[in-house]
């Protein structure tokens, strides 16, 4: 009895004592975020709201964020349709190198965002197309796709099959049963893949860093304000980051949770 | 006749919505890659890249030391990183699986990897709050007097390993949870019942059975790491450089495409590796 009530013990203080080291740096990002004086390190001054009026007033970092929201939702946005449309098309029509296909589609997921900045990077070099944030766009879709793809491909069953037969037999055109039918009956997946890569964009670093050049995203602008060493201000940017990236998640949480209590 | 024209109808169909993301793949994740390789075959005079055909900045790689130390340097990283997370993350699986009450399971793993979603420069630059030389652990152990001058804690190997670890542990707790579960409680109960104590369990039955879990965080702990300039840049500072910093640095001032090329292929090469090592294992968790 002793002994079992020491290993409770002692699961409960290695829970403690990991949670504690996980959410450590977040905890401290936040909390120096209010930190009244210029350096976000104990010991804590006080509460006070400066530095995240300093970050709304600063317009290199507004524009960032705008940026960055416009590349998340972009890239995203491209990213679903296509995956969507190659989903259909291999779940939905018996085609040739079908395995090859997919394997082509999601191989992108095995390489390092470092491999396919430096790949677009060269080639755009080669070509002589300038960096912008399109080119950041394009490279965004290149990571996310292979997700969409296989969220939205993975949630293609047959029962969905049958109901657009009959929507065909009804006298649909093709492109009427999948906007009107497939479409919504996958909505939830859809939504999934879409608000999965918009999170991932929205946080991308390296692809972001080396496609661009005078508009940059958040990451890379964070990534310049680190040069000045440890500031309030930053503390702020991050602590809007995290809030951004887990409002993302609790809405993808709660699709996903209403789509598995429907089942 | 008929119904082959129908077959041919419904083929080029389907062509029309598979296209446009095979083209995508192919555009901006295959060619670039072709490009890439071969720039690596091409030698840089100034400002100009020479296609060689040869393969010189290969030889470069093996022969320069500050450039093979990168991919050293990196090695020994990842496999700090990937052994210390299994050792921190494997109990946290366990007891989540075990001893948290089960409708309070997915709200502890959720509260796991909510840190996840801070976005890569913001967790590191995290840690360098927790870690520089005026950070918390400083300011707190001289306050309380445990030490009288601020200890080297960032800009070492690690700060770089600890950021990681912060990061993989979330990961490899998922991969293994999921294994846990799965697990039929019998398999536990059978042993027990044939005289094997706690650890012979553990050691003969359950952990056998989670090794897919275990391989599967592993492999990802490996390729995510190998491949990450974040971390060490802003953690691990300019003393020692991983391959990652290796290749940004020929990116910079140097402007040396075909050298960064080189690099990034032979990154590849031992992300290759690494997944043929761990294929047994990675194929098992899809059956």
């Amino acid at each position: 009895m002793i002994s079992s009530r020491f290993s409770k013990l002692l699961s409960w203080s290695y829970l403690a004592a990991l949670y504690g080291f996980i959410f450590l740096p977040v905890a401290v990002l936040v909390l120096f975020s209010f930190q009244d004086g210029r350096l976000p390190v104990p010991p804590f001054n006080g509460a006070t709201l400066k530095w995240y009026g300093e970050v709304f007033s600063d317009n290199r970092l507004m524009s960032a964020l705008t940026n960055s929201l416009m590349v998340a939702i972009g890239s995203a946005t491209v990213a679903c349709v296509l995956g969507f449309c190659a989903a259909y098309g291999l779940a939905r029509f018996v085609l040739p190198a079908s395995r090859l296909q997919r394997g082509l589609l999601i191989a992108p997921m095995t390489v390092s965002y470092l491999i396919i900045a430096l790949g677009l990077l060269t080639t755009f070099n080669w070509l002589g197309v300038s960096l912008s944030l399109w080119t950041v766009g394009i490279g965004h879709v290149v990571i996310n796709l292979p997700l969409c793809f296989a969220i939205i491909y993975a949630s293609m069953g047959d029962h969905q099959k049958n109901i657009e037969r009959a929507a065909r037999d009804l006298g649909a055109a093709e492109w009427q049963v999948m906007t009107q039918v497939s479409a919504p009956m996958l909505m939830p997946s859809i939504l999934a893949a879409f608000f999965l890569s918009v999170t991932f964009s929205w946080d991308e670093f390296i692809i972001a860093f080396l496609l661009s050049r005078f508009d940059v995203t958040l990451p890379v602008e964070i990534w310049s304000m680190l040069r000045s060493g440890l500031n309030p201000k930053t503390n702020a940017v991050g602590s809007i980051v995290f809030l951004v990236s887990v409002a993302l998640l609790l809405i993808l949480e709660l699709i996903v949770f209403r789509r598995t209590a429907k089942k | 006749m008929a119904t082959a024209s129908l077959e041919t109808r419904e083929n080029r169909r389907a062509w029309g919505f598979v296209t446009p993301a095979l083209l995508w793949t192919v555009a901006f994740f295959v060619i670039p890659f072709i490009v890439m390789a071969a720039i690596s075959l091409a030698t840089r005079k100034g400002r100009e890249i020479v296609m060689a055909w040869n393969f010189d900045n290969y030889i470069e790689f093996f022969e320069k030391a500050h450039l093979l130390k990168g991919l050293f340097v990196s090695l020994e990283i990842t496999f700090t990183v990937t052994i210390i997370s299994v050792i921190l993350a494997y109990p946290l699986a366990w007891i989540i699986a075990e001893r948290v009450p089960q409708k309070w399971q997915r709200m502890a793993l959720i509260m796991a990897i909510l840190p996840f979603w801070t976005s890569y420069v913001v967790r590191s630059y995290s840690w360098l709050l927790v870690l520089a030389q005026n950070g918390v652990i400083n300011n707190t152990l001289v306050y309380l007097g445990v030490i009288s001058e601020p200890l080297e804690l960032a800009s070492t190997r690690t700060a770089t390993v600890i950021g990681f670890v912060h990061f993989f542990v979330m990961l490899l707790t998922l991969t293994i949870y999921a294994n846990l579960v799965q697990m039929p409680p019998n398999y536990r109960r059978a042993a027990a019942d044939l005289g094997a104590n706690g650890f012979q369990v553990f050691w003969h039955v359950v952990l056998p059975l989670t090794l897919p879990g275990i391989m599967v965080g592993a492999f990802l702990t490996f390729v995510l790491c190998i491949g990450d300039y974040i971390t060490p840049q802003i953690l691990g500072g300019n003393n020692e450089l991983a391959l990652p910093q290796v290749i940004m640095l020929q990116l910079g001032r140097r402007a040396d495409f075909p050298m960064a090329a080189t690099l990034s292929i032979i990154l590849m090469v031992v992300v290759t590796l690494a997944y043929i090592a761990c294929a047994r294992w990675l194929k098992m968790e899809r059956t």
